[in-house]
């Protein structure tokens, strides 16, 4: 320090620092452009297809990678490709999703403790806003005022096939929109065994309890 | 020959050199704290949006769980935003006058989307994923603070990387059982110095890994 570096004639010391001083100033804009790289994260806008979107659509007939058929990749937004998740092609999707039995079809997976589990807990979240978490159809939104849903615990839904609440899942029924953007095709029939385990907590018999148990209850 | 200087000068220049140290110090401990300041990093800081949605009523006041709206959590990197159908499931319905929804239902009547600005926006050179964090017992809340008590939506951590790394390093510190994922006001059930480390090794959380450069940049 102190000593005058030699031969830096044409610069005085307080220029050169004013200049290092302004040049690391600078360099403090770089960081943007890490910051903000070209590519595009999920519903960034882009302003490359025109419509501002860059995350697109479903084009038609798409199905899912990793997934197998037409009951894997959700028909709504399968066909229907628009932000309001309209169903272009009804039918042939039903027929795709619900095998030859159509509306009358069962769940077609075992029904074990863990789908239960997964339906009440899909349940819980996309359902019971509007059902409740009996299934009684007084659910919160409903206490705010949205016209109230049937009650799972009429005689016209215990006898409704499973596929019923497999088809009003997807599709939506009367007021209700459809939830097949949020509920994948495996948990609507999780929610459908779940409303089954519903309605028969509403309405049991003694008979339904299993005989061991049964006498167990007479018992008290 | 006269003194050039006044005697006081000698305590001048001593303050003087070391108040440039102070200077300098002090420059560094402005600058830091101002990097951390919610003036840069925007925490609670509420952003302008296109409609004034209010999480604390959709959460606290309607029990609304967050994968109603942020379906993908779960599985995919992104939370999801909910598309304007989400809004309209219950809005086709109620409030269908209110003014204040009148964007979303233009929205929904255009096909356009509800253009929102963003609140938790990492730089582009951090990789995360969501729905690892929730996999593994972090809950929302963790990082997102208590959504359920915010009418408008604010970030309530930095997010800068001294922030991620306080959790990273210690996760048996933030880690909740699974079920808890999506609580809010969540309350460990026993002492988290217990609870914790259990949870770690059950989860199989890796800790050493946690810290890898690669792990946030690649």
């Amino acid at each position: 320090m102190g000593k005058r570096a030699p031969g830096r004639a044409g610069w005085s010391r307080p220029l050169a620092v004013t200049l290092a001083a302004l040049l690391l100033l600078a360099a403090g804009g770089c960081r943007l452009e890490m910051y903000d790289q070209a590519h595009v994260r999920p519903l960034r806008p882009s302003t490359f297809y025109g419509d501002s979107l860059s995350a697109r659509p479903f084009i038609p007939g798409t199905v899912g990678r990793g997934e197998s058929g037409a009951d894997s990749i959700d028909p709504v937004s399968n066909g229907g490709a628009t932000l309001s998740g309209m169903v272009t092609d009804r039918a042939d999707q039903e027929k795709a999703a619900l095998g030859a039995d159509g509306l009358n079809a069962s769940i077609p997976m075992p029904v074990t403790r863990v789908l239960l589990m997964r339906g009440r807990q899909r349940y819980d979240i996309y359902c019971s806003p509007c059902h409740g978490r009996l299934g009684d159809g007084q659910g919160m939104i409903v206490q705010r005022g949205l016209v109230p849903p049937p009650s799972f615990h009429i005689d016209r839904l215990r006898q409704a096939p499973d596929a019923h609440f497999y088809d009003v899942i997807t599709n939506g029924f009367g007021i209700m929109y459809s939830y097949a953007a949020r509920v994948a095709p495996d948990d609507r029939w999780a929610i459908a065994a779940y409303i089954r385990a519903l309605q028969m907590s509403q309405n049991a018999t003694v008979q339904d309890v299993p005989l061991q148990e049964q006498k167990r209850l007479q018992g008290e | 020959m006269a003194q050039i200087f006044h005697p006081s000068t000698n305590t001048l220049s001593r303050v003087s050199i070391f108040g440039i140290l102070f200077l300098l110090v002090g420059g560094l401990f402005v600058m830091a704290e101002i990097y951390r300041s919610p003036y840069v990093t925007k925490a609670t800081v509420v952003r302008d949006q296109p409609v004034q949605f209010s999480h604390e009523h959709h959460v606290a006041g309607l029990g609304i769980d967050c994968r109603y709206c942020h379906t993908t959590v779960e599985k995919s990197s992104f939370a999801g935003l909910p598309p304007t159908e989400t809004c309209m499931s219950c809005h086709s319905q109620i409030w269908t006058n209110a003014k204040l929804l009148e964007p979303v239902r233009e929205s929904y009547r255009t096909g356009n989307p509800i253009k929102w600005t963003r609140v938790h926006d990492l730089p582009d050179f951090v990789y995360f994923n969501h729905s690892i964090h929730v996999a593994k017992g972090i809950g929302c809340e963790s990082c997102h603070g208590r959504v359920d008590k915010m009418p408008l939506m604010s970030k309530a951590n930095t997010l800068q990387m001294e922030w991620c790394l306080n959790c990273h390093r210690n996760p048996e510190k933030f880690i909740r059982p699974r079920d808890e994922v999506f609580t809010m006001g969540y309350v460990p059930a026993e002492d988290q110095s217990v609870l914790g480390p259990k949870l770690v090794h059950d989860y199989k959380v890796n800790i050493r890994q946690l810290t890898n450069c690669s792990i946030c940049h690649r």
